[in-house]
């Protein structure tokens, strides 16, 4: 736990570094592409000069300068898998964005959407002994929460205080300053699976760069494609992505949940080409051409050719037609989304105040989606796309790249984690000897 | 499955050169640092051969030399004021300047300081004059005392420094002189006590300074009248009070010294001390007859 602690720490410092010198990659590692930005800060001064006109949510601190995506190699699941394979496609990606921003990077903050992410809730107090709450206090209140088993080979990848209880008052975004007796804190821990982060780590150490930080995609996509208030009453975010699908749920502006189902378009894509006996490529191809969830009597008609791609174009030619492919698509979306349904409700999402769920990631531009997610996940569906930020390509405005600008907004402000404060260095004798000095001054 | 046709991934050292072409130092290198050393070096081939090297040096020189030899620049003439006749001549003969020639082969300050060391000028001013003039405006040491060394006479100025020499006193009868060691670096006092002479200064013949100390003013027939070292000018007053009243210094007096203030001394000379006696003798006896 305190090794975690230090490298979270060296990656904010490195971070810090990065925000300096002003320029910044992120990485979004996926399982069908891998998508790179180059951000270039300008520092908050530009912010307070036009202080109420452009600076919301604080993206026109940044503006993107490169931007390049590669199809991903070597990963399976959002977890990296052929490291060699996925280095490549790391560098690829890395060199277009560089070669479009001009400038050199070193920093970069990658995501990634699997690894079996696990939430759990912890719940910590204290009591306060000068009687206002110091940075100090919230330091013990976070060290307090009792660390759950997380089982073998997992590691935390975030620890964000979702909110801060003084005495009977809860609901406090920053209790810094403020007097009372017992503060305490629910802490939202997102583990996942070691190796995922260890092979990550070494993938960006072979291409030359440094690791600034690290997010789950389901975040970063979260904050990226849901507007204020869907943040702040509650709602989940859902990232259909190739491999896995991530589900994130925020209130109050803080991520409270997050899971993925191990599913996701490359599924489809594998059920197209199976049941089709054509190739993936040419699946892939009809897919994103002619894909859907709702049939249509006119669909019947419309005629698809596929392919087999065997050479033999004379006899290797075969039409289906489209609602045959919908045929195929609809039960693994719906399972896709059955099995989302089924980690929301585990979660307690219909004990929310605010229900909505705003769908995102590449698979969600199949068309008539939000209908058939209407059906499953309930009334408050919606398609999101990611925020625009400044200088973003028109090609990286899609809902692919949510998790991609989400990244970008997390670096922008990130929200507070665990290791951003100070554990106390109390050591039991000193603590015991204080205790038993106030023990004197009580009793005597 | 088919394999993608083709997979643009880049080579590791590929990656590499690439970042290392977008770091800004390298980018900078390349950008001024390539050009700059290509241009300095073969600037350097070119000149590493004597015959360009002397080609430029030939150019640069005969351009030079065009340039100074412009008609702007050339100077005709010379014209000194301030200067007397025999003074002017002197300074001509010591520019030496063949004209024309062009203003840049005057060395000017050197001039000046030349001029400046006669011992008739007390200063100088050099400068190029419109139409091709040399101007030297000089200011001549005015010669306020004549001053007799073993050497011969001297004519010295105010501040005591020699402006001249002459052959004979007869030359400059308008000058008072003075004589004596440290004699000229009391001018001033000098001249005051020369002024001050009035009713006898056609009698003086000049001032001897005594001793590095003292003034002694010496007057015709070898009379002379010894000044104290303090305040000469009120001694001296007096000497020519007594005279008025007395006509001290019309009698056979050698000395009178006023050294000591409060007892003016009056040597008598040999003769006259002999004539008193012997009229002191002649009177006795009619003394004794009344």
């Amino acid at each position: 736990m305190k090794d975690l602690y230090d490298t979270q720490r060296a990656m904010r410092n490195v971070r810090q570094a990065a925000m300096q010198r002003g320029v910044i990659a992120l990485l979004d590692i996926g399982t069908s592409k891998i998508a790179c930005l180059v951000l270039r800060f300008d520092g908050p001064d530009i912010l307070a000069a036009n202080d109420g006109i452009g600076a919301m949510a604080g993206q026109s601190r940044f503006r993107v300068i490169g931007a390049a995506t590669t199809r991903s190699r070597g990963v399976r699941f959002g977890e990296i898998d052929a490291m060699q394979e996925t280095e490549c496609a790391i560098r690829t990606a890395v060199q277009a964005a560089q070669k479009m921003a001009e400038v050199r990077v070193d920093h970069v903050i990658a995501c990634f959407s699997g690894a079996r992410p696990r939430s759990y809730g912890l719940d910590g107090s204290v009591e306060i002994e000068e009687g206002l709450v110091t940075e100090n206090d919230i330091g013990r209140v976070l060290a307090s929460c009792e660390m759950p088993d997380l089982g073998p080979d997992r590691e935390v990848l975030h620890a964000q205080p979702v909110n801060f209880a003084l005495d009977h008052r809860s609901g406090l975004a920053d209790p810094r300053g403020q007097a009372g007796n017992t503060l305490a804190t629910d802490l939202h821990l997102l583990s996942v699976d070691a190796t995922a982060i260890r092979n990550l780590f070494f993938c960006i150490k072979r291409c030359d760069l440094e690791l600034a930080g690290i997010a789950s995609s389901a975040y970063a996509s979260g904050i990226s494609s849901m507007v204020e208030d869907e943040l702040e009453l509650g709602g989940a975010c859902i990232d259909l992505g190739g491999g896995s699908t991530g589900i994130s749920v925020f209130m109050k502006k803080h991520m409270i949940f997050a899971d993925s189902v191990r599913m996701g378009g490359d599924h489809v894509t594998g059920d197209i080409s199976m049941g089709l006996q054509v190739p993936l490529a040419v699946a892939e191809r009809v897919k994103t051409f002619y894909g859907g969830v709702v049939a249509t009597g006119m669909d019947d008609r419309e005629m698809i050719e596929v392919g087999g791609n065997t050479g033999d174009w004379e006899r290797d030619r075969r039409t289906v037609s489209r609602a045959e492919l919908i045929g195929i698509m609809r039960p693994r979306i719906e399972e896709i989304l059955e099995e989302t349904r089924a980690r929301l409700d585990a979660a307690g999402f219909e004990h929310l105040p605010g229900q909505q769920i705003v769908l995102t990631g590449g698979s969600s531009q199949i068309p008539g989606l939000d209908g058939l997610a209407a059906k499953i996940l309930g009334s408050q569906v919606r398609l999101g796309r990611p925020m625009r930020v400044q200088g973003l390509p028109q090609a990286a405005t899609g809902p692919a790249f949510s998790s991609s600008v989400g990244l970008a907004l997390f670096a922008a402000n990130p929200q507070d984690e665990w290791w951003d404060f100070d554990v106390p260095a109390e050591t039991y004798p000193a603590r015991s000897l204080k205790r038993a000095v106030k023990w004197f001054k009580d009793n005597w | 499955m088919t394999r993608p046709i083709r997979d643009p991934a880049p080579s590791k050292w590929g990656y590499r050169w690439q970042r290392w072409m977008l770091t800004p130092g390298v980018r900078t290198g390349l950008r001024v640092g390539v050009p700059l050393a290509l241009v300095l070096a073969v600037g350097g081939i070119w000149a590493a051969q004597d015959g360009n090297r002397a080609l430029v040096a030939e150019t640069f020189a005969s351009a030079t030399e065009a340039f100074r030899n412009r008609p702007e620049f050339i100077m005709r003439s010379l014209s000194v004021s301030g200067a007397d006749e025999p003074l002017a001549d002197r300074i001509t003969k010591i520019a030496q300047i063949d004209f024309p020639v062009s203003s840049f082969d005057i060395d000017l300050e050197a001039l000046r300081r030349e001029i400046s060391d006669l011992e008739a000028i007390a200063g100088a001013r050099v400068w190029i004059g419109e139409a091709g003039t040399v101007r030297i405006d000089v200011v001549p040491r005015d010669p306020v005392a004549l001053w007799r060394t073993v050497e011969g006479l001297r004519l010295i100025d105010g501040q005591g420094v020699f402006s001249g020499r002459v052959e004979t006193r007869a030359e400059r009868r308008d000058l008072p002189l003075i004589a004596g060691q440290g004699a000229e670096s009391y001018i001033d006092e000098a001249l005051t006590l020369f002024r001050r002479a009035g009713p006898i200064s056609d009698r003086v013949r000049g001032l001897v300074r005594r001793g590095d100390r003292r003034w002694d003013m010496v007057l015709d027939r070898g009379v002379r009248i010894a000044l104290p070292s303090v305040d000469p000018a009120a001694a001296l007053d007096r000497v020519i009070a007594m005279h008025t009243a007395t006509a001290l210094l019309d009698r056979d007096v050698s000395i009178v010294d006023m050294r000591m203030k409060t007892r003016p001394t009056v040597r008598v000379s040999k003769d006259a001390v002999t004539a008193s006696r012997n009229a002191a003798r002649d009177l006795r006896p009619i003394e004794a007859m009344q």
